[in-house]
């Protein structure tokens, strides 16, 4: 199998994931979502030199991976590509600043390298509370559930629309990636004169297929505007969820737990 | 009741697609619609559906105008199985597709959700109901393209060659399918044992129209036409085919 059919299935496990049954995957779409973003700001508002405060924040995702039954290993893998980048941020830190902050036992630790670590922590957070959102939460929910705060419908429907895009010029790749090495036997990639019709021809083809799409959609009554299967009404439980980890967001975000636990120890 | 009326159409001014093109389909009817490649075929289909403005003529859906402002009220009444399921089935599963022409047609959840189990057990594809498109076979997604389409509850039934790239088995529940269904029905294939009626198209126009054991046997006009008899018709012993 060619990298686009791989890239295809793993695109395709993502929504198996996501109708996996789980206490986490039955909360309401707009929580999970609106219960991520602040998640992910109060990580990113964390000072560069706040590493104990921060390292604390490690428990959404954990408890979240523990609960929902998404593998951890499966959102590395998946991440594996984005997770170097991120941590490449930081990486200069140590040389810019190098005055020295904390001693572990005779080794001196520096301001870079403190400030390098905090942002690939909040890095690296940040892209696993995303990743459990897409992979706890089907599209369409979060569609319907950003429908439901008035978010203009075409953007919505564009979001949904891209999102299905993705796999149509994903497995055009696919089916003209294995014609083209059927013809071209021993060829690592494609070479680089066939580029240019290579480009136009998927681009040509995905989108008639995209118009296909389109117009069975439009022969079922689409008019502009998805309505969703998987909508449905915000519960107490969605509330209890969302009121408990904003809290604890909030109180691990102000009161250094970590800091005060080793205070209480040594 | 569809009624193509004198219907003309070319993608460019030089080349005609259809030549004043006119026939009437009545309910209940079953038709084939036959004819060799860029015949005409997918283009009269097109038409029906409103995804086509004819350059000349006019076509009736039980009484109502195909045109621009009368999109929704036809499509509605026409359901359109494609030739390629993949691109009828966009949606995760086959449940979601289901449910996706009833919702846009303003049924409640519940509503929605009681007539595709009605369709799905009325055709005993109860099975398929939470399994994902891409993990189902060929004919399933044949029969699953044939469900969505019913959830919609349509008067008519348009098909694009739904028996091909089947194999025989599965060819054989897809027709067997579309012979209980009580709509209106227009195939664009040579179906023998469903359609009553075939209408033969070569050049942009009709060249015969009749009962499909009048134009199936009639040799002359379908070579004539770059066509040929059924194979059953071919001399091989044995076959029976009306």
């Amino acid at each position: 199998m060619n990298k686009a059919g791989k890239a295809l299935i793993e695109l395709r496990q993502m929504d198996e994931l996501a109708d996996m049954e789980s206490p986490v995957h039955s909360i309401h779409a707009l929580i999970k979502l609106i219960v991520t973003i602040t998640y992910i700001v109060l990580v990113v508002s964390f000072h560069k030199y706040d590493f104990t405060g921060l390292l604390i924040m490690v428990i959404y995702p954990l408890f979240l991976f523990n609960l929902s039954g998404v593998p951890i290993k499966t959102c590395f893998y998946k991440l594996r590509l984005i997770i170097p980048l991120v941590c490449m941020v930081g990486v200069f830190n140590p040389i810019f600043d190098r005055e020295v902050l904390v001693h572990v036992g005779n080794v001196g630790i520096s301001g870079g390298v403190i400030s390098m670590i905090t942002l690939m922590m909040k890095g690296v957070f940040s892209l696993m509370a995303s990743f459990l959102l897409i992979s706890t939460t089907k599209i369409d929910a979060l569609c319907a559930g950003l429908r439901m705060v008035k978010c203009p419908s075409m953007l919505v429907t564009l979001t949904l629309l891209t999102y299905r895009y993705i796999s149509v010029l994903t497995e055009e790749v696919a089916i003209m990636s294995d014609a083209y090495h059927l013809r071209a036997p021993g060829q690592k990639g494609v070479h680089y004169k066939a580029w240019g019709s290579f480009l136009g021809q998927l681009l040509l083809r995905s989108m008639d297929r995209a118009d296909e799409l389109y117009n069975s959609m439009q022969l079922r009554g689409f008019a502009g505007e998805f309505y969703y299967a998987d909508r449905k009404r915000i519960g107490v439980k969605d509330i209890i969820y969302l009121i408990v980890w904003v809290g604890i967001f909030f109180f691990f975000r102000y009161v250094n737990v970590i800091g005060l636990i080793g205070n209480m120890i040594f | 009741m569809i009624e193509f009326k004198n219907i003309s159409f070319s993608y460019d001014k030089d080349t005609p697609v259809l030549k004043g093109i006119s026939f009437t389909i009545n309910d209940g009817e079953s038709v084939g619609l036959i004819g060799a490649n860029g015949a005409g075929k997918s283009t009269i289909m097109k038409i029906m559906l409103g995804l086509l403005a004819p350059s000349e003529g006019e076509v009736l859906v039980d009484g109502v105008l195909v045109e621009k402002t009368s999109l929704s009220d036809v499509r509605r009444k026409l359901g359109f199985v494609l030739q390629d399921s993949d691109n009828q089935l966009f949606m995760p599963t086959v449940f979601e597709d289901m449910m996706f022409a009833p919702l846009n047609y303003k049924m409640t959840k519940e509503e929605a959700e009681n007539k595709v189990d009605e369709v799905l057990e009325s055709l005993d594809l109860m099975y398929l109901k939470n399994r994902y498109n891409h993990r189902i076979s060929g004919g399933e997604k044949r029969m699953a393209a044939i469900a969505t389409i019913l959830a919609m509850e349509p008067e008519a039934i348009l098909m694009d060659e739904p028996t091909t790239a089947l194999d025989p088995v599965n060819r054989r529940i897809v027709i067997n399918t579309i012979n209980k269904l009580p709509q209106l029905k227009l195939i664009l294939d040579m179906i023998l044992d469903t359609c009553e009626r075939v209408i033969l198209l070569s050049k942009g126009g009709i060249v015969a129209d009749g009962r499909t054991e009048d134009v199936l046997t009639d040799k002359e006009t379908l070579e004539a036409n770059r066509m040929e008899l059924p194979l059953c018709l071919q001399g091989y012993k044995g076959k029976v085919c009306f």
